[in-house]
């Protein structure tokens, strides 16, 4: 299974080794540094690379690299999904996974590697479970630390690995009993440059975030299941329970975790909360071209859109932008080329604009290539999809807990498709131009 | 810092060398001092300490096994968690001198009572195996008797050393497989990846191809689908009804059924499809694309397009599998076909395989919508993205005829693009299409021709010159002139453009030698002086083959036809065709070859192995059960009373339920037995034993002791003595299947199991004459005694009990409870019986004929039945002596109370024919 971790920053400096096996050099990283070299983006390199001895299987989190080596087969998802576990860990402990933090913790780092994996197969993967055996650090903690010389690592044994039910920690005692659900989803959209949608899907996920008690048993109920299409949960939700009752039936870790993900059906219409009018142009003559967007509300059922942003990947040949926004602030970043547009609430009496003039490359032909434009927002209190809970139970325990559900819609891989009209210089080959977009159009 | 007394030092000194450790940097030098600290009480220092040690202590052998002592003594421990982490270091060491000691401690391990211990057993097995392979044999054995365990902790460990050290040993999983299946769901994530794609391996093997009749199976597995979509329930029972009622429909049917083991591991797999681990989600994907009807592949359509939405990691690996899944199933895919859309903001490689999915998917009825698709990605600005788009349209032109000519204009107007990346692609796409129908399209040759001016990547212009060469009557006119053009440049050229300037001066020549001789022989004599080889003997083949000298041979007649002949039009294949051969969601599959330790899924066999190699022991599980009880019972006479368990060697000729149990071995009804064991004991008589049958019970007990001091006997003799019994009251047993409706169907082997484990007893009794070590037989949970009535309280008298499990003969819903009354008190006990029952209503019991004297030192059986209403409401009664009353209560602990099913031989047959 999996013999060595290494994690490399994206300097290329591996920072940290774990072995679980006999222990494997160093230079083995050289082929990954190679594709990684090779690949430009960090995000293309390939996650499996074979070398002559090893396979290399690498995720990125974090502008990190998790570097696993194997010798055998393995099912390379299992590796992925147990570095992203890994990543998930470090970020629960230490509240971001990034080599700063890692290095300042790189001893307890360390153990949770050395817990977390038994001859590189994965022995306590859930994070309640290594809370037990290794605590989380917390200022308060630290200095009392310093000061009696206590140590972080749990002084009783864990019982929640013999337990049937491992996610949780057993005596658990909190003074305030609460339990909160965030219900999120996301609007995944592919809209084209009238407007129509190309493909639209709603992903939610339901984060919990469950402080109570003893071991309560918990069930959660919809107004609405039908409308979930398809879903996954955590180890902890009854499977049957679901199937007969459609009812959340389940005993909570301790904690934040993430009780479901689902799917809304795409038969049922995904409301798109915002329209776009768009246009870019450049002209044939002279280096420069134009730029104007306006976004206004579509359906927002009554609710203020807010953390509104949009994003332009320009064409390479763009060098600078010229613009006025309305509404926010616009940044357009010379090496990358992407030009951000953060506007903030959405204010459906006047609607946002960004309009102005782009500057080209001089004596270069003039960009072919489309733009992309992605866009951010986020509807709080609304599920887009319409999906409400309609009441949490608990059964097991005496006291009342405090319950609270929150809703928040967000745009996913939200993109709209841009066409660029090029202005050139001749009449008719700019007619000729058209001529072979409707035919493209057409004939297709 | 670390010889100091602090342990508060010591653990700063422990984090920095750990934190050098971690960083790579080598602190072996400290060896001697870190080892010392070992036995330290510090917990978190200890902690440190085994993570050096595991680093390091295989570079330093000889003073890593100063720790050992230390580990051995904490595999002692009480507690379950110390003895395990102790396990864990202890085989994490790889010091090959230890190997004895290590495999000491798994076997110690695997008979361990906590199930973490035996866990970790588990997980040291492949370690210790890697360590020193020649143990093999031994682990082995470890590992099967692990496999038998019933936990869910344990189930995914054990499954994983089976994989790696002896995954060809697929026969001990044969009387596991429905336990594994059962368990399946409530295994940790990982253990379950692990345990499905092993199952999958296991059922190519002995399960028939669900697929093999087509036709048959559209309409059957249909009906499979609705019939087990309705319950969920995975109850044994139900199981059991389910498969009755299946076996007549599908009978009916088609020739082809599905063995029910088969369909209870789909059926099970299935909610895992819900997982939140994608490896899971993946491993049952793969289960189904390899085992189910085709019919029912599509349910995890959904769930991996669900995969998609995770990190790009995970979408890469899926993707692929994917590609490979649409060749052979496209219609799996269809309805996602727009999840499949690529987004600008996804990673290249992601892009590529999304583009290979839905060329894949590529039909007649959508390849408006994907080329409408194609047509916004051809507009992307990365480039490599473009050109697998050009390769992606160019595959679905070739496979679907009538888009055809709509994407070669298409393609033919890319040619204009000011990218020359993707003009070149496009061209090398067109010549493959052209290659189709060459006739149609003599212009877009001579557009083509036009570009070799500008079009510098070689791939372009080897495709170019290749086309009008091969096409040269269609452009005549253009054709001589290209040639012109690159023999002026020919020097400048690369080598693939070299070759395909040979190859149409060589074919020009051939069809219009007038304009083109001197060309040609200008092309050919640079081509003699090239630095390449490959290209001087081109240009030698091809003048000798072309240009008639007197000594040219035969073949130069043949020459327009060897080059002008009809060549055939590629075929733009999927990198994805053959890849299904290997196992899906494995690291070989992703890579297109062969991993190291990499299993092959075995074909369909040609007829299925006999499924009841599954059935022997696990079918209702009562066996396993029945086979515990009985060592256990003996095991547990030994103790207080070594030599009793031997007289039940002897078939024990009493009359009473308890060693009717021993010697039917429990599964058996109270009535079948007691005949076998008066046979038995006629058999017996030859030793002098005379033992009359249904004798009271006292009688029978001076009986047992005059026959332990007989037993005294030369070993073979007792043992001659035991086989004749044993199979004599086997026969007994076989004869009884068709008289009696008791018996049910697992007789044989268990009478197997008991025979040698008898002789085996008596082997050890006969050697050593004394006790038999409690030790050697392992200790099991399965049967627990309880205590009714302690020897204090009873003065003296005390009895136990345990729920036989088995059936109650006079009364089937009554449960049997099997009561053992040992009198410790100096005087005899008379007249036990049960008095002045109370119950709850509904409940009944039947108790035990009155023992009318129990000596001094005496131990007796008997067996009453109890009706708990399927409750587990206690019955309290009275036992009475001929002197004191007790009040007692039995209360049923869960899973005790059970109902035998009768079946006699033929029924049995039968259902099993059917199934």
């Amino acid at each position: 299974m999996i013999h060595s971790l290494f994690l490399i920053n994206h300097t290329g400096d591996i920072f940290l080794e774990k072995h679980w096996k006999s222990v494997i050099g160093r230079s083995v990283c050289d082929y990954f540094f190679e594709a990684r070299e090779k690949a430009v983006e960090p995000e293309n390199v390939p996650p499996v690379l074979q070398t002559p001895h090893h396979y290399l299987i690498s995720i990125y989190r974090g502008k990190l690299f998790f570097l696993s080596v194997i010798q055998t087969e393995v099912p390379p998802l299992f590796v992925i999904e147990f570095l992203h576990r890994v990543a998930d860990t470090i970020q629960d402990y230490f509240g971001e996974c990034s080599e700063g933090v890692i290095k300042d913790n790189v001893v307890t780092v360390y153990e949770l590697l050395e817990e977390m994996l038994d001859n590189g197969f994965p022995l306590a993967t859930e994070s309640n479970v290594l809370k037990e055996m290794i605590r989380p650090p917390t200022i308060l903690r630290s200095v009392v630390n310093t000061l009696t010389g206590a140590s972080n690592v749990g002084d009783t044994l864990p019982t929640g690995q013999l337990s049937n039910v491992p996610w949780r920690r057993v005596g658990v005692k909190y003074t305030n009993n609460e339990a909160y659900f965030d219900v999120i989803e996301e609007i995944d959209a592919i809209l084209d440059k009238s407007g129509t949608t190309v493909f639209a899907e709603i992903q939610g996920v339901i984060e919990a975030c469950v402080r109570l008690t003893g071991m309560p048993d918990l069930t959660l109920s919809f107004m609405n299941p039908r409308l979930l299409d398809d879903v996954s949960f955590h180890p902890c939700v009854r499977f049957k329970r679901w199937e007969s009752e459609r009812v959340l039936s389940f005993i909570p870790p301790d904690g934040n975790f993430t009780l479901m993900n689902y799917h809304v059906s795409s038969q049922n219409l995904v409301a798109i909360p915002v329209y776009v009018k768009q246009s870019i142009s450049f002209f044939e003559t002279g280096p420069c071209g134009r730029l104007d967007i306006t976004i206004g509300p579509k359906q927002t059922m009554g609710k203020t859109v807010e953390g509104l942003m949009v994003t332009i990947h320009m064409p390479k040949a763009v060098l600078s932008a010229n613009l006025t926004a309305t509404q926010g602030t616009y940044t357009y970043d010379l090496a990358t080329k992407v030009l951000v547009w953060d506007i903030g609430k959405l204010n459906p009496q006047k609607l946002p604009n960004l309009k102005g003039s782009l500057t080209t490359q001089a004596g270069t032909p003039k960009p072919e290539d489309n733009p992309s434009l992605n866009i951010d927002l986020k509807i709080q209190q609304l599920a887009i999809s319409g999906l409400k809970v309609s009441r949490l139970d608990m059964y097991g325990e005496k006291y009342k807990p405090f319950k609270g559900v929150k809703y928040l819609t967000k745009a996913g891989k939200f993109q709209i498709y841009i066409y660029m009209f090029i202005f050139l210089e001749n009449l008719m080959s700019y007619l000729l131009f058209e001529w072979l977009q409707c035919v493209l159009k057409h004939s297709i | 810092m670390l010889d100091s007394n602090k342990d508060s030092l010591k653990l700063e000194a422990m984090k920095r060398i750990v934190a050098m450790i971690a960083r790579g940097k080598n602190a072996s030098d400290l060896f001697p001092a870190v080892v010392k600290n070992v036995a330290c009480k510090n917990i978190e220092v200890k902690k440190l300490v085994y993570v050096y040690l595991v680093r390091y202590a295989e570079e330093q052998q000889d003073l890593a096994l100063l720790s050992i002592s230390t580990f051995q003594r904490g595999l002692k421990d009480p507690n379950q968690l110390i003895r395990a982490s102790a396990l864990r270091v202890l085989s994490s060491i790889r010091v090959t001198i230890i190997v004895p000691i290590m495999m000491l401690a798994i076997k110690e391990a695997a008979s361990d009572m906590s199930p973490y211990v035996r866990k970790t057993a588990a997980h040291a097995i492949p370690k210790l195996y890697s360590l020193d392979p020649e143990q093999k044999d031994q682990l082995i054995e470890v590992i099967e008797k692990l496999l038998a365990d019933k936990t869910t902790l344990v189930a995914g460990s054990v499954v994983m050393a089976f994989e790696e050290v002896c995954p060809e040993r697929i026969d001990l999983i044969h009387k596991n497989y429905r336990k594994l299946c059962n368990l399946l769901i409530d295994v940790e994530e990982w253990g379950q990846v692990v345990i499905i794609n092993m199952l999958t391996r296991y059922a190519r093997t002995q399960f028939l191809n669900p697929n093999m009749n087509e036709s048959l199976l559209e309409e059957g597995s249909g009906g499979d689908r609705t019939f087990y979509g309705s319950d969920e329930d995975e109850d044994e029972d139900e199981e059991e009804k389910e498969k009755k009622a299946e076996t007549p429909a599908m009978a009916k049917r088609k020739p082809y059924v599905m063995d029910p083991d088969h369909r209870l591991l789909l059926r099970n797999t299935k909610p895992l499809l819900q997982s939140r681990n994608a490896a899971v989600v993946m491993a049952v994907a793969q289960l189904y694309f390899h085992l189910a009807p085709k019919a029912e592949v599509g349910v995890i359509a959904k769930a991996l397009v669900r995969l998609l939405r995770s990190h790009s990691e995970v979408q890469y690996v899926v993707l692929q599998n994917v590609a490979t899944m649409t060749i052979k199933r496209r219609g799996m895919f269809e309805p996602y076909l727009k999840s499949f859309y690529i987004r600008s903001t996804d990673p290249t490689q992601i892009k590529v395989l999304k583009l290979e999915v839905l060329t894949n998917l590529a039909n007649e009825t959508n390849i408006s919508t994907i080329l409408r698709e194609f047509q916004t990605y051809i507009k992307s600005m990365d480039k490599d993205f473009v050109a697998a788009t050009i390769q992606a349209i160019g595959r679905c032109a070739t496979n679907i005829g009538e888009v055809r000519d709509t994407c070669l204009n298409g393609l033919v107007q890319l040619l204009s693009n000011r990218d020359e990346l993707v003009v070149a692609e496009s061209v090398v796409v067109i010549k493959k299409l052209l290659q189709m129908q060459p006739e149609k399209h003599s212009d877009i040759i001579k557009h083509m021709a036009k570009l070799t001016d500008n079009i510098q990547v070689p791939m372009a212009r080897a495709s170019i010159l290749w086309l009008i060469g091969e096409y040269c009557e269609h452009v005549p006119k253009i054709a001589p002139d290209v040639l012109r053009k690159m023999a002026k440049s020919f020097t400048n050229e690369e080598d693939i453009v070299k070759l395909q300037i040979i190859n149409l001066a060589a074919k020009l020549y051939l069809t219009n030698s007038k304009q083109t001789k001197l060309l040609t022989q200008y092309v050919l004599n640079l081509a003699k002086y090239d630095q390449n080889y490959d290209i001087r003997d081109r240009a030698r083949f091809i003048r000798q083959l072309i240009v008639p000298t007197e000594k040219s041979g035969a073949l130069s007649k043949y020459a327009k036809k060897l080059f002008l002949a009809l060549k055939p039009a590629p075929v733009l294949e999927s990198p994805f065709k053959d890849r299904d051969h290997f196992q899906l969601g494995s690291l070989s599959h992703l890579l297109n070859a062969k991993a190291g330790g990499y299993q092959e899924l075995p074909d369909w066999p040609e007829a299925a192995p006999d499924p009841s190699v599954r059935n022997v022991e696990v079918k209702d599980s009562v066996p396993e059960w029945t086979k515990c009880s009985s060592r256990e019972k003996r095991k547990e006479k030994k103790v207080e009373k070594p030599f009793y368990s031997d007289s039940e060697g002897e078939s024990g000729p009493t009359e009473s339920a308890d060693s009717e149990s021993d010697s039917a071995s429990g599964s058996e009804s109270g009535s079948g037995s007691e005949e076998s064991a008066s046979r038995s004991e006629s058999e017996e008589s030859e030793d002098g034993s005379e033992s009359e049958e249904e004798e009271e019970e006292e009688e029978e007990e001076k009986e047992k002791k005059k026959k332990k001091k007989e037993l005294k006997k030369p070993v073979q003799e007792s043992e001659r003595e035991m086989n004749t019994v044993t199979a004599e009251s086997h026969s007994h047993f076989t004869s009884l299947f068709s008289v009696e409706p008791a018996p049910s169907p697992q007789v044989t082997p268990v009478n197997t199991f008991l025979s040698n484990s008898l002789v085996t007893d008596l082997e050890g009794l006969s050697l050593s004459d004394t006790v038999l070590s409690p030790a050697t037989i392992a200790p099991s949970s399965a049967l627990k005694n309880y205590e009714l009535l302690h020897r204090i309280t009873g003065e003296g008298l005390s009895v136990e009990y345990c729920f036989s499990r088995q059936p109650f003969s006079p009364d089937a819903n009554m449960v049997a409870v099997q009561m053992q009354f040992t009198n410790n008190a100096t005087a005899d006990t008379k007249n036990l019986h049960i008095e002045d029952v109370k119950l709850q209503s509904g409940m009944r019991v039947k108790e035990f004929s009155e023992i009318e004297l129990l000596p001094a030192g005496e131990t007796a059986t008997a067996v009453m039945g109890i009706d708990f209403c399927d409750s587990t409401q206690a019955a309290n009664f009275q036992l009475c002596t001929h002197t004191r009353k007790f009040f007692v209560s039995i209360q049923p602990p869960v899973g005790e109370l059970m109902r035998p099913v009768f079946l006699t031989e033929n029924e049995f047959k039968k259902e099993q024919g059917e199934q």
